[in-house]
C-alpha cells in the first residue's frame, strides 16, 4: 500500500476527503458483513446444538410416553398418547417441530418442578449471572497484572510462582476447592457466610427485579441484607475468580512473551523510554485485543464452572438446576438448561470473534 | 580530541544445548564522527555488535569487554536506569524492516512524539511542530497526514524514513543503522540512504552502518570493517577496498556480480574452516 | 549395535530407528534440562507404578469394611484415616489411581485417533469433506464441554464406561483443529508430491506420511488435555454420574466424603490432593514437552 507522495495541495484535500468517505464506506460494508457472519454463524452452531440435544434427548433409555402414560396402560392409551405427543411422526418432522418449541421456549415441563423449564430457568439463571461476573472481574483484576508480570520477569522466580498458580488453576477440582474453602472460612474462621445466597432469615425480604440480589438489595435500600448477600457471595466468587485468573494470567504471560520479542519493542528501548512503559504501553496495547478472546472464553466457561460451584454452595443458580435435573433423570430440564448455557457460551464465544476483527486497527483497512 | 566510541575486546556470549557459542569474538573498535561500516554475512555477529553498544543484548546473552565507553562515558558500569539517559537521547538505531519495528497498534505521530517526550519537556504544541519539522526532513510532503496514520498504513519507504525521523529527532550524537534497506525495495533504497547521509553529516553525528552489502557499504562510509564469524578480518578505508588484504574481503569482492559480467560461473566460498554451524 | 551417544547424536542417522531413537534423546535431554517438566514425568510415573502394582503398595483392602474403626483420623496404621465405612483411604488412594488412568488412556485412545482421522481427511481433501467436517468440529468446539458431557452421561446412563464415551464424544474436535492445521501445511509439501508421483494412494499418504507427522503436537496437546479429562471424570464421579460405589473414585470419593467436612476433614480432602497431584504432574510435563516439541508455541 503506497501512498503518492507528491501531489498538488488542493488535490491533495480533495482526495483525501473522498478517500475518508470511501474508507467510512467500506468500513461500513465490512462491519456490515462482519455481522451478517456472526448471525449466520450463532445461527448454524446453534442448530447443531439443538440437533445435538435432540439426538441426546432421543437415545434416553426412557421412554418418554411411557413415562408420560405410566407402565399400566393400555395399548390404546399408550398409541394416543404417542400421536399426541407427536412421536409418530417422522424423526426430520419431529425435528423441526422441536426447533419451534425451543425457539418459542418452549421446553416442556419439568418433573421435579412441575413448572415450565422456560421459567424455571430465567428464575435461577440471574444467580449464576450475578456469581459469574464478580468471578471474572477478580480473574481480570488480578490476572491480567500477574500475566504481565510473569513475563517481564521471565525465568525469575516470580515467574515460576505465578506459572505455578496458573497451572494449579488447571489441576484443582472446583468442588473440591469449593468444600475446602467453606471448610475453612466458613466453618473454622467464619468469614464468609455459608451456602446459599443469603442468610435464611433475610429469606424472601427483597422484592426481585433484577434477579441478582447485590443491586436488588440497593434498591430495596437494604444495607444490611446487601452485605449479608456480599458475604455469601465472596466465597464462591472468589474461587471461579481464581479459575478464571490461572487461565486468564496463563494466556496474558504467553502473549506478552511474544510481544517482548517484538522488535518494536526494542525500539521503543533504543528510544530509552522506561521498562514500566515499554511494558504498558508498546507491548501490553497491542494485546488488549487478543485479551477480549479470552476474558470472553473465560466468561464463558465460569458459567459452566458453576456447575460444581453451585453444587457445593447450593446456590439458587443454573449450575444446580442442572446437577438436581441430572439426578432426578428430569430431562426437560438438562436438555433446557443446557440448551440455555449452550446458547450463551455459543454468543459469547462468537461475539469476542466479531469484536477482535472490529477492533484490530491492522484489520480496519 | 577524543573518540566518540571506544571499543576495547567485546565479546557477546549466548548459550547453547552445546555449551556457550560466542558471536561476537572480542573485537576492538573506535569511531570518530565519521561514518563507518560493518559488512559480514549473516551470523557474523554484526548486528550484535550494534546492539552490544546500547547494551540491549538481554538475557540469557551475555556481554563483556575491557572497555566500551562512549563520549568518556564507561558503558559497561551504567545500571539499565543511566542507560536510558543515553538510550535515544545520544545513541539511536534504525532496524531492518519498518513493519516489524513500527508498533503496529500506536500512530506515526504517538511514536515520534514519544521519541522527543521522553527526553525532553515540551509542550504538546511544541511537541508537534517538532514531529512535522522532522517528518519534513526525512522528505515527507505532507506530514499532518502522516502523523495520523498507523504503520500498515504506509509503505515500507515510507515507514523506513519515519523510523529514522524517530530516531533522529532527539538529535542524538551516533547513529547505528543496522541494514536499514536490506527489506525496501530496490527503488527506494538510494533514497533513504542519502536521508540518513544527508543528516548525519549535516549535523556532524558519527554512524555506524551495519549491511551485507559491501558495495552499498563502500558508497556511504569513510572506513569499513569486514566482520566473520565475529571476529573482524579486514579494516579499510572506504576508497581502498579494492586493495583488500584478507581472503574473505576478496572472496567478497569477487563473489559480487557486475554488470559487463562475463564469468560463467560466480565464485562461492569454500567454508573449510572459520564456518559457523 | 552399541546404543552410544554418538550414535544418538549422529547428524546422518543411517537408519529410520536411528534418526527416531537419536530424536527421542535429544527430546529427553531437553526435558531433563526443564526441572518442572522432570517433576511432572516423576509424578506420572509414580501414577502408573502405583496403578500397576497398586495390591503392593496399598496397606488394607480398598473395599473391606471394618464399622468399629469409622472415621479415624490420619495414623501410622492407617497413613490418610480412614472413611465412613472403615475403608482405608490411602489404600482407596491406591486403587482409585488405576480407575484414573485407565479413565485417562481410553479417552486418549479414543479421542485423540478419532481428532486425527478427521482433521487429516478434513485437511488432506479439503473441498465439501473439509467444510462439512470443520462445520460439524466448529459446531462441538464453540460448546461447553462439560455440560455436554453431563448431558451426554444424563442420555447414556450413570457409569464410567459412559462417562469415558462422554468425555471422548467432548474432547476430539480439539485435535482434528490441530490435524487440519498441521495436514495443512504438510499437504503441498514436496515430499508429499513426490510420493504421490509415485503413485500413492490417498489412504497411504494419510497414514504413512501425513499422521506421522502429526503426533508430537498431538502428543503435546493431549498431555496438556490430561489434567482437564481427570478433573471432568471427577466432576462426573462427584456428581454420582461417574463411577458407582464402592468403586474407589476420586471424586465419588470427595462427594461421599463431604458431609464429613467439618469434622472428618480428611475423609474429602485426601483424593482431593491425589487429582491435584496427578493433573498437575500432567501438566507440568505438557508444558515441558510443549517448550520441546512445539517451540513457536513454546511456554504459551
Amino acid at each position: 500500500m503506497g501512498w503518492a507522495v507528491n501531489k498538488n495541495d488542493d488535490t491533495a484535500i480533495a482526495a483525501s476527503q473522498t478517500e475518508a468517505l470511501s474508507r467510512y464506506f467500506a468500513r461500513a460494508v465490512q462491519v456490515g458483513t462482519a455481522f451478517a457472519k456472526f448471525v449466520a454463524t450463532i445461527a448454524v452452531t446453534f442448530l447443531g446444538l439443538a440437533a445435538l440435544t435432540f439426538f441426546i434427548g432421543r437415545v434416553v433409555p426412557i421412554d418418554p410416553v411411557l413415562a408420560m402414560v405410566g407402565d399400566r396402560a393400555s395399548n390404546e392409551v399408550y398409541e394416543a398418547a404417542k400421536i399426541e405427543m407427536g412421536l409418530d411422526r417422522p424423526i426430520p418432522l419431529q425435528f423441526v417441530s422441536y426447533i419451534w418449541d425451543v425457539l418459542n421456549g418452549n421446553f416442556g415441563l419439568s418433573i421435579s418442578t412441575r413448572q415450565p423449564v422456560i421459567e424455571d430457568l430465567i428464575r435461577v439463571f440471574p444467580a449464576t449471572l450475578e456469581m459469574a461476573t464478580l468471578g471474572i472481574i477478580i480473574g481480570i483484576v488480578i490476572g491480567v497484572p500477574m500475566g504481565v508480570t510473569a513475563a517481564a520477569h521471565r525465568g525469575s522466580w516470580l515467574d515460576q510462582v505465578i506459572r505455578t498458580v496458573g497451572l494449579l488453576g488447571y489441576s484443582i477440582p472446583a468442588f473440591w476447592l469449593g468444600l475446602v474453602g467453606l471448610a475453612i472460612f466458613y466453618a473454622r474462621l467464619r468469614w464468609t457466610g455459608g451456602p446459599g445466597r443469603i442468610d435464611v432469615f433475610f429469606d424472601g425480604m427483597i422484592p426481585p427485579v433484577t434477579g441478582m440480589l447485590l443491586i436488588d438489595t440497593l434498591i430495596a435500600g437494604e444495607i444490611d441484607v446487601f452485605w449479608n448477600a456480599v458475604s455469601h457471595l465472596v466465597l464462591p466468587a472468589t474461587i471461579l475468580g481464581f479459575f478464571s485468573l490461572a487461565y486468564i494470567a496463563r494466556m496474558t504471560r504467553s502473549f506478552m512473551l511474544d510481544q517482548l520479542s517484538q522488535e518494536y519493542v526494542t525500539t521503543a528501548r533504543v528510544k530509552g523510554v522506561p521498562e514500566f512503559f515499554v511494558i504498558w504501553r508498546h507491548a501490553f496495547k497491542p494485546i488488549r485485543i487478543q485479551l477480549i478472546t479470552v476474558i470472553s472464553l473465560s466468561y464463558a466457561g465460569l458459567l459452566e464452572g458453576s456447575v460444581m460451584i453451585e453444587t457445593i454452595f447450593s446456590w439458587p443458580g443454573i449450575g444446580n438446576y442442572l446437577t438436581t435435573a441430572l439426578l432426578n433423570a428430569d430431562m426437560n430440564a438438562v436438555l433446557g438448561s443446557t440448551l440455555v448455557i449452550g446458547a450463551v457460551f455459543i454468543f459469547i464465544n462468537k461475539f469476542s470473534d466479531v469484536m477482535y476483527r472490529i477492533l484490530d486497527p491492522r484489520a480496519r483497512s | 580530541m577524543s573518540n566518540l566510541l571506544d571499543i576495547d575486546n567485546l565479546t557477546v556470549t549466548f548459550p547453547t544445548n552445546n555449551g556457550p557459542i560466542d558471536v561476537v569474538k572480542g573485537i576492538s573498535l573506535s569511531l570518530g564522527r565519521e561514518r563507518l561500516g560493518i559488512v559480514g554475512e549473516s551470523g557474523s555477529g554484526k548486528s550484535m555488535t550494534g546492539r552490544a553498544i546500547l547494551k540491549l543484548i538481554r538475557s540469557p546473552g551475555r556481554v563483556k569487554a575491557d572497555r566500551l565507553s562512549f563520549d568518556g562515558i564507561d558503558l559497561l558500569t551504567r545500571r539499565e536506569r543511566d542507560m536510558r539517559a543515553i538510550r535515544g537521547a545520544r545513541i539511536s538505531m534504525v532496524m531492518q524492516d519498518p513493519k516489524f519495528s513500527l508498533n503496529p497498534v500506536m500512530s506515526v505521530g504517538d511514536q515520534i512524539a514519544e521519541a522527543i517526550k521522553t527526553h525532553q519537556r515540551l509542550s504538546p504544541s511544541q511537541v508537534r511542530a517538532k514531529t512535522l519539522a522532522m517528518l519534513k526532513s526525512v522528505r515527507i510532503e505532507d506530514p499532518e497526514r502522516v502523523l495520523g496514520l498507523y504503520p500498515h498504513e504506509v509503505s515500507g519507504g515510507m515507514g523506513q524514513r519515519i523510523m529514522i525521523a524517530m530516531m533522529l529527532v532527539p538529535e542524538p550524537d551516533l547513529l547505528i543503522a543496522d541494514e536499514p534497506t536490506s527489506a525496501l525495495d530496490v527503488s527506494v533504497q538510494a533514497q533513504v540512504l542519502d536521508i540518513i547521509d544527508n543528516l548525519v553529516t549535516s549535523k556532524g553525528m558519527g554512524l555506524i552502518l551495519i549491511s551485507h552489502d559491501l558495495n552499498l557499504v563502500a558508497s556511504y562510509c569513510d572506513r569499513i570493517l569486514v566482520m566473520r564469524a565475529g571476529e573482524i578480518v579486514e579494516e579499510c578505508a572506504a576508497n581502498k577496498l579494492h586493495a583488500a588484504q584478507h581472503p574473505y574481503t576478496k572472496g567478497l569482492l569477487a563473489s559480487m556480480p557486475r554488470i559487463d559480467e562475463d564469468r560463467e560461473w560466480l565464485p562461492v566460498f569454500e567454508r573449510t574452516s572459520g564456518s559457523q554451524t | 549395535m552399541i546404543i552410544s551417544k554418538q550414535w544418538l547424536l549422529d547428524d546422518a542417522p543411517k537408519s529410520r530407528t536411528q534418526a527416531q531413537l537419536g530424536r527421542l534423546y535429544v527430546v529427553c535431554l531437553q526435558l531433563a534440562h526443564n526441572p518442572l517438566a522432570v517433576i511432572g514425568a516423576i509424578i506420572i510415573g509414580g501414577l502408573i507404578i502405583t496403578a500397576l502394582f497398586a495390591p503392593w503398595i496399598a496397606t488394607h483392602s480398598p473395599i473391606a469394611q471394618d464399622l468399629s474403626n469409622r472415621l479415624l483420623p490420619p495414623s501410622s496404621t492407617h497413613w490418610m484415616g480412614t472413611d465412613e465405612l472403615g475403608r482405608d483411604i490411602w489404600s482407596r488412594v491406591v486403587f482409585g489411581s488405576q480407575i484414573t488412568l485407565t479413565i485417562v488412556m481410553l479417552v486418549a485412545v479414543i479421542a485423540a485417533p478419532l481428532g486425527l482421522v478427521v482433521g487429516a481427511i478434513a485437511g488432506y481433501f479439503g473441498g465439501w469433506a473439509d467444510r462439512v467436517l470443520m462445520s460439524i468440529t466448529d459446531i462441538f468446539l464453540s460448546m461447553p464441554k462439560l455440560i455436554l458431557a453431563l448431558a451426554f452421561v444424563a442420555a447414556l446412563g450413570p457409569g464410567i464406561e459412559n462417562a469415558i464415551i462422554a468425555i471422548a464424544i467432548t474432547s476430539w474436535p480439539a485435535y482434528a483443529r490441530i490435524a487440519r492445521a498441521e495436514t495443512l501445511t504438510i499437504r503441498n509439501a514436496e515430499f508429499v508430491q513426490a510420493v504421490k508421483l509415485q503413485g500413492a494412494s490417498s489412504t497411504r499418504i494419510i497414514a504413512r506420511h501425513i499422521l506421522p507427522l502429526c503426533t508430537s503436537s498431538m502428543i503435546v496437546r493431549v498431555t496438556l488435555d490430561m489434567a482437564g479429562i481427570i478433573l471432568t471424570a471427577a466432576g462426573l464421579g462427584f456428581i454420582g454420574l461417574g463411577a458407582q460405589p464402592p468403586l474407589p473414585e476420586w471424586g465419588a470419593m470427595i462427594s461421599r466424603g463431604r458431609v464429613f467436612i467439618l469434622d472428618q476433614w480428611w475423609v474429602a480432602t485426601m483424593p482431593g490432593f491425589a487429582i491435584i497431584l496427578v493433573s498437575l504432574g500432567f501438566c507440568f510435563l505438557g508444558d515441558g514437552l510443549r517448550d520441546v516439541l512445539d517451540p513457536k508455541h513454546g511456554s504459551e
